[in-house]
């Protein structure tokens, strides 16, 4: 579980995060949305520990970060994986090199051993013959999925992304949703998700955080996200013609 | 004040480099491509420059000889010296700064816009020592390529000289061996490790610190180049006051 407590993060003169507090549970895919510039990314880098905040506090399981010493928060990074919006798979190794890469840095497992798992959780991700590939060589859709791979593969507790499904077509980013909400729930992970695609919060928005100009403007879940009066969420999430008529059809629907 | 604050940052990170090390058995594998990419993969190059440049300052060394007082083996001696003491010590690293410095500049850049040196430090991997170290204990070898530019050097002048007509090889040899200070070597090799830290150092602070994209990280090379040639001719200066001054 992650707790926030009224987190402040500023950058010169302007102030990003301005007093955050929420907590993310474990096996729920928890989403940040909001627009851009709104925090998400600073507030996201703040729980992955590369951005130090101001103010406030953020507990791992009850222990506050900035409490830790050097190697517990070393210990306890090795517990954390991240999708990057962009992958950011190492271009020098190949696709299993790089699902690898986490187990050749933190276990004792021997090649064999690094080699069985890293098949496993890319069978998982359902890339079963893309090892040898290079991630020049790999789709979009691919590429993020071996991302997926590579943060799950030691086991996280935390397992945090930031927009994977930027750059991916409508079905691939559903495929991309579902794999993360299934891999959430059968390693009962704390799933972190920086968003602000529409599809995945009706799909896999079992917590959701709204920030607005670097404060928690709304928070609930995709079924409460249909009820909500709170106009800044409505513009933000309705802004297209399409979700306001199933907004519209909704609320005809209840009536 | 940015100036200072470069510096400082600087020597942070030389410091940060050697702190929370890196698996040895991963290490060991980075060491060994970065001996391959930074040493192995320069020799060429040097080799090339080195024969031609001794040629050339032979040659130019004969031809400014016009006093018959003046012997015949001082081409040889000449040419020695030049390459020895300044060619290939200094001007093969400011030739390794364009092309090692660019190299290591572009690809911890590339690392740090595509958000990979990011991921390290997520998996709490400290990312300096993963990317830099490496490449200090592999340029740690760099004083036997420039053994090579010297020895090449000094072969390229003889060649020249000999088969261009402009001395005997009896002459060159001979210059080659007169006055032979054994110190000048350790000087030349001491010039060469100091050399090696920053050309390993200074082109990896403007990668791993850049902002920005693309654009950004062809910039950062080329600012890189620019400071690890200049830190190199200022340190050769001082370098040159205190062992031989």
């Amino acid at each position: 579980m992650i707790e926030v407590n009224n987190l402040h993060k500023s950058f010169g003169d302007i102030h990003v995060l301005k007093g955050i507090t929420t907590s993310f549970l474990p096996g729920q895919t928890n989403l940040i949305i909001g627009q851009s510039g709104s925090g998400k990314t600073v507030f996201l880098k703040c729980l992955l520990g590369l951005i130090e905040p101001e103010e406030g506090t953020i507990s791992f399981n009850d222990a506050i970060y900035s409490e830790l010493s050097v190697n517990e928060k070393r210990d306890l990074r090795s517990k954390m994986g991240m999708v990057f919006q962009g992958s950011a798979l190492f271009d020098s190794m190949n696709i299993q090199e790089n699902v690898m890469f986490p187990l050749r840095m933190f276990t004792k497992m021997t090649l064999s051993e690094m080699q069985d798992r890293s098949n496993e959780v890319l069978k998982r991700v359902n890339l079963p013959d893309a090892h040898k590939k290079k991630p020049s060589e790999a789709s979009g859709g691919m590429q993020k999925r071996v991302a997926i791979a590579r943060a799950i593969v030691n086991n996280p507790k935390y397992l945090f992304c930031d927009e994977p499904n930027s750059g991916l077509d409508p079905r691939t980013a559903i495929v991309i949703d579902n794999l993360i909400r299934e891999i959430t729930d059968e390693y009962n992970i704390t799933t972190v998700i920086n968003s602000h695609d529409m599809n995945s919060v009706m799909e896999i928005g079992e917590k959701i955080v709204f920030l607005k100009d670097g404060v928690k403007e709304w928070e609930g879940s995709k079924k409460t996200i249909f009820k909500t009066d709170n106009q800044a969420v409505t513009n933000f999430v309705y802004s297209s013609e399409l979700f306001k008529k199933v907004r519209q059809m909704y609320i005809e629907e209840r009536n | 004040m940015k100036y200072l604050q470069n510096i400082g940052a600087y020597f942070i990170m030389i410091k940060d480099m050697f702190r929370r090390p890196t698996k040895w058995s991963v290490m060991k594998t980075l060491i060994l491509k970065d001996i391959d990419d930074l040493i192995l993969g320069s020799l060429g190059i040097v080799a090339f420059i080195s024969f031609f440049v001794g040629g050339v300052v032979a040659i130019q060394t004969s031809l400014n000889i016009s006093n018959p007082l003046i012997p015949k083996n001082l081409i040889g001696f000449a040419t020695r010296q030049s390459v020895i003491l300044e060619f290939a010590p200094t001007f093969v690293s400011i030739i390794m700064a364009g092309k090692v410095g660019s190299f290591i500049t572009s690809s911890i850049g590339t690392m740090r816009v595509t958000e990979q040196i990011d991921a390290l430090e997520v998996m709490g991997i400290n990312a300096l020592n993963y990317l830099v170290f490496p490449k200090f204990i592999a340029l740690l070898f760099y004083p036997f390529v420039i053994a090579i530019a010297m020895f090449l050097g000094v072969f390229g002048g003889y060649i020249a000289c000999v088969y261009g007509g402009y001395s005997s090889s009896a002459d060159f040899i001979d210059g080659v061996q007169l006055d032979f200070i054994e110190f000048h070597i350790v000087y030349a090799f001491l010039k060469t490790l100091v050399f090696a830290f920053v050309l390993a150092t200074i082109p990896s602070f403007h990668g791993f610190f850049m902002k920005g994209g693309a654009l950004e990280v062809g910039k950062a090379s080329t600012t890189a180049f620019v400071w690890t040639s200049v830190v190199i001719i200022i340190l050769n200066y001082f370098l040159t006051s205190l062992l031989l001054g």
